[in-house]
């Protein structure tokens, strides 16, 4: 018997660099279990590459919980630290919903 | 009031199955065609719900998490989350805004805030050393009237 595994998405995130400014391209469904695989990823991006903006890409992100707000306040504070700013883009309706009930449209672009 | 429908269903605390979870209860309530407003308020606090179980009344185990699902009429819907862990010893500080237990981990303290504000009606039971019982309420179809059978 075959399973079909379509409906399962996995988290994922894409790294890109370019001139002091990483863009990290979020994929999948970011809860508690998807977080911290994708946390240590983009900190290891910010880590080596110390950017001056980091851009979290929330595109193909088709879930967000309060675990996505954690990582967002993460990076922000991240960010401070490297003297940096940091941009959520491409937010669905209802991740700026969540992201709104901690104030993070207070520490982040939104664009 | 007697519900028109119930699921349940219980699984192991493994952070894998928080989407399983919230999948779930959604598959279920889909009968009532909720709006995607409403599926996404409804799979966020039951993923809320679940990862408070994971996090914090297992942390430092595995246990059981029973998730029971109730549609009364008037597209009301009931959903608890009940686990037989370790407990919350004040409800009034865990529900605070930004207050966590953890340390670390970069928990935002907000699942109850998200529990709260995407549903109309939040129960939290807890005793130390047995487990808690959430119990979150939500009528669908606010903004729609039409509806069928």
């Amino acid at each position: 018997m075959e399973i079909n595994n379509s409906q399962i998405t996995v988290m994922s995130v894409r790294i890109d660099n370019s001139e002091g400014v990483v863009t990290a391209y979020l994929q999948g469904e970011l809860d508690h279990h998807a977080a911290k695989g994708i946390r240590e990823e983009i900190d290891e991006s910010l880590e080596r590459l110390r950017p001056s903006t980091l851009i979290l890409d929330f595109k193909n992100v088709t879930f967000m919980d309060s675990s996505g707000i954690g990582l967002v306040m993460g990076r922000y504070r991240t960010m401070q630290l490297l003297n940096g700013k940091l941009v959520v883009k491409n937010a669905s309706l209802h991740i700026k919903k969540v992201m709104r009930l901690a104030g993070l449209d207070r520490l982040a672009e939104f664009e | 009031m007697r519900p028109v429908n119930i699921m349940k269903v219980n699984f192991l605390s493994r952070s894998a199955n928080e989407s399983f979870a919230r999948v779930a209860v959604a598959a279920f309530i889909a009968q009532l065609d909720p709006t995607v407003d409403e599926l996404a308020d409804i799979k966020t606090s039951v993923s809320e719900a679940v990862t408070n179980c994971i996090v914090h009344a297992y942390k430092d185990g595995i246990g059981e998490i029973y998730i029971t699902v109730k549609i009364y009429e008037n597209d009301k819907v009931s959903v608890t989350v009940k686990d037989k862990g370790c407990g919350i010893e004040n409800i009034e500080r865990a529900m605070e805004p930004m207050y966590t237990s953890t340390q670390g981990g970069e928990r935002a303290g907000l699942g109850f805030t998200v529990m709260q504000s995407f549903t109309d009606r939040l129960r939290v039971k807890s005793r130390l050393g047995f487990g808690t019982t959430v119990i979150m309420d939500k009528k669908l179809g606010k903004k729609s009237v039409a509806r069928g059978t």
